[in-house]
């Protein structure tokens, strides 16, 4: 318990300090809701106002960027530099490093809902979720399930440098098609069945029905199992395929 | 006592055989050099009895643990300096040895630790913006916070410049005063000369020698006397030297020459480490 504590506050540190990781996994999910929500906050978006849309959305683009995106990038490049391997020789234990990081995830997601929702409240006139029970639990649920695919995706990546590229090339199109930032609604047929395998669209999904309908997360069972079902599948690769070196030769 | 031991290690990066049996014990509270050229087989043998590389055949044992099983108490026993391993970039010193004395049960004084390596004026200073010497001496800082009985440095001081090279090797004999056991692998012949109690020569995944450096360049009979006569260089090998110069120096007197630039002297461990390592010439 104590080195873990330890070594959540480290991962901490170096998160915050980290400033490119910080603005990609942090300040450009609220930068965006700040700016689509000028642009279109007023709008209708299928029945509701958009800002109120937007919050759901965004807390779902969040999620990708911070617990799948910047997790998976900087574990790369640990991984690559060496870092993990010179972790491996100290008597961490391989299951208070993963934890830690996790944790340090679900700290930044938990910071980015409050802050999102606190400049929904203050700009956009977006009331405070009244179901907040399920908002955390979505909200957590989301944050294992992409943490879990993140750190599966850090298997299929070579190298430091091209983290980032694989990483975007990814979880960009899965934010639009998921709906993060505009109704799915409003796509061509084949992208809207894309998006409906992709967990983060059910994650949306719930998030909006929590939201905007005041619904309990077990009301919608569906969505929530397909979501843990890729976190499941993830956590499983992860475990099988998770590597603490560079690949040799 | 034995703090480490091999026997009959091999290992294959897929048909390339980089061990082909290699043996050998290090005592506790020794320095035990690995020598040998690039793509010998020590930083293999290093990350196996590290508990990195799993071993294909024969037998390892460090402190008294397989190190392919070994867990976290045994980690608190072990320090470990890689040549391919690296810290965050963003800490400063003092937060790097913070963060890993926290894994430690028992951890030694980061402000000691600090002052062993040499690093009291860049405490505050983040990793980044160190020197590659003064981040291999982070590094090794990383691997004694612990306290740990029993040290793998792998190439410890490669790419140091001369004074460092020094300052670190002071840090190794100091430790070595200190009670711990060291294996360090090294391609710098004065260094295992200056350090080792004793040194393993490897090629090409064997070892070819072991034993204390005076040991070794002992092994090599024969003592070399040189000098030039009427500017011909001249070479006398042989196991009486007394005989031999004797010899000599009356012939030259009776015939009035000079014995111009007169040396005698025994093969160093550097002329045994090219000679057992040189891989046959045509
Ligand atoms: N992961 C690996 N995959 C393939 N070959 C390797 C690998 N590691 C080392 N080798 C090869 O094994 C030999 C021994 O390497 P190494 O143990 O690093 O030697 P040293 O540390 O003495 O320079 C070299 O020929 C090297 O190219
Ligand atoms: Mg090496």
């Amino acid at each position: 318990m104590r080195v873990l504590w330890h070594e959540l506050r480290a991962q901490q540190l170096l998160f915050w300090r980290s400033r490119e990781l910080a603005f990609f996994t942090f300040l450009l999910p609220i930068g965006f809701f700040v700016l689509l929500g000028s642009v279109y906050g007023e709008d209708e978006i299928e029945g509701v106002k958009g800002s109120r849309y937007l919050l759901a959305g965004l807390l779902g683009y969040g999620v990708a960027a911070t617990a799948f995106a910047g997790l998976s990038i900087s574990l790369v490049i640990r991984r690559e530099e060496g870092i993990l391997k010179r972790l491996r020789a100290t008597p961490l234990p391989p299951a208070t490093a993963i934890a830690a990081m996790l944790g340090s995830t679900l700290v930044v997601y938990a910071l980015e809902a409050v802050a999102l929702i606190a400049i929904g409240r203050a700009f956009f006139d977006v009331p405070v979720p009244d179901r907040l029970l399920s908002l955390a639990l979505v909200l957590l649920l989301g944050a294992l399930t992409f943490a879990a695919l993140g750190l599966a995706l850090t298997a299929f990546i070579r190298s430091g440098e091209g983290s980032s590229a694989v990483v975007n090339a990814i979880y960009l199109p899965m934010t639009f098609i998921s709906g993060s930032f505009f109704s799915p609604h409003s796509f061509p047929r084949a992208l809207e069945l894309i998006g409906e395998i992709l967990p983060l669209t059910h994650f949306i999904r719930v998030v909006r029905y929590v939201l905007l309908e005041h619904g309990q997360i077990w009301s919608r069972p569906g969505a929530v199992s397909i979501v843990a079902a890729w976190g499941v599948g993830g956590a499983i690769v992860a475990i099988r395929y998770f590597r603490w070196e560079p690949r040799e030769g | 006592m034995t703090a480490a031991a091999v026997s009959e290690l091999r290992k294959a990066y897929g048909s390339f055989e980089a061990l082909r049996g290699v043996t050998f014990e290090i005592h506790a509270g020794e320095v035990f050099g690995l020598l040998g050229p690039n793509g010998a087989g020590k930083t293999t043998t290093v990350e196996i009895l590290a508990g990195y590389r799993r071993r294909d055949s024969g037998t390892a044992s460090v402190l008294g643990e397989d190190p392919e099983r070994a867990g976290s108490a045994w980690r608190e026993r072990i320090g470990v300096v890689l040549q391919s391993s690296a810290t965050y970039a963003n800490l400063t010193v003092a937060e790097s040895l913070r963060l890993f004395a926290g894994y430690y049960a028992k951890p030694r004084p980061v402000d000691e630790v600090v002052e062993l390596v040499g690093l009291q004026d860049k405490r505050r200073a983040r990793v980044r913006t160190l020197s590659g010497g003064q981040k291999r001496r982070l590094d090794l800082g990383l691997a004694l916070v612990g306290d740990p009985e029993l040290l793998f440095l792998d190439e410890p001081t490669t790419g140091f410049d001369p004074a460092a090279r020094r300052a670190a090797w002071e840090t190794i004999r100091s430790l070595r005063a200190l009670g711990k056991t060291i294996l360090l692998t090294t391609h710098y012949l004065d260094e295992a000369e200056q350090l080792c109690d004793r040194v393993a020569v490897l090629r090409e995944g064997r070892l070819e020698a072991i034993g204390a450096p005076a040991e070794l360049a002992g092994a090599e009979p024969a003592t070399e006397i040189r000098y030039r006569r009427e500017g011909e260089r001249l070479l006398v090998r042989t196991e009486d030297p007394t005989r031999e110069l004797h010899e000599l120096t009356g012939r030259a007197l009776a015939e009035g020459w000079r014995l111009e630039e007169l040396e005698v002297r025994r093969p160093s461990l550097e002329e045994v480490y090219l000679s057992l390592t040189e891989t046959e010439r045509e």
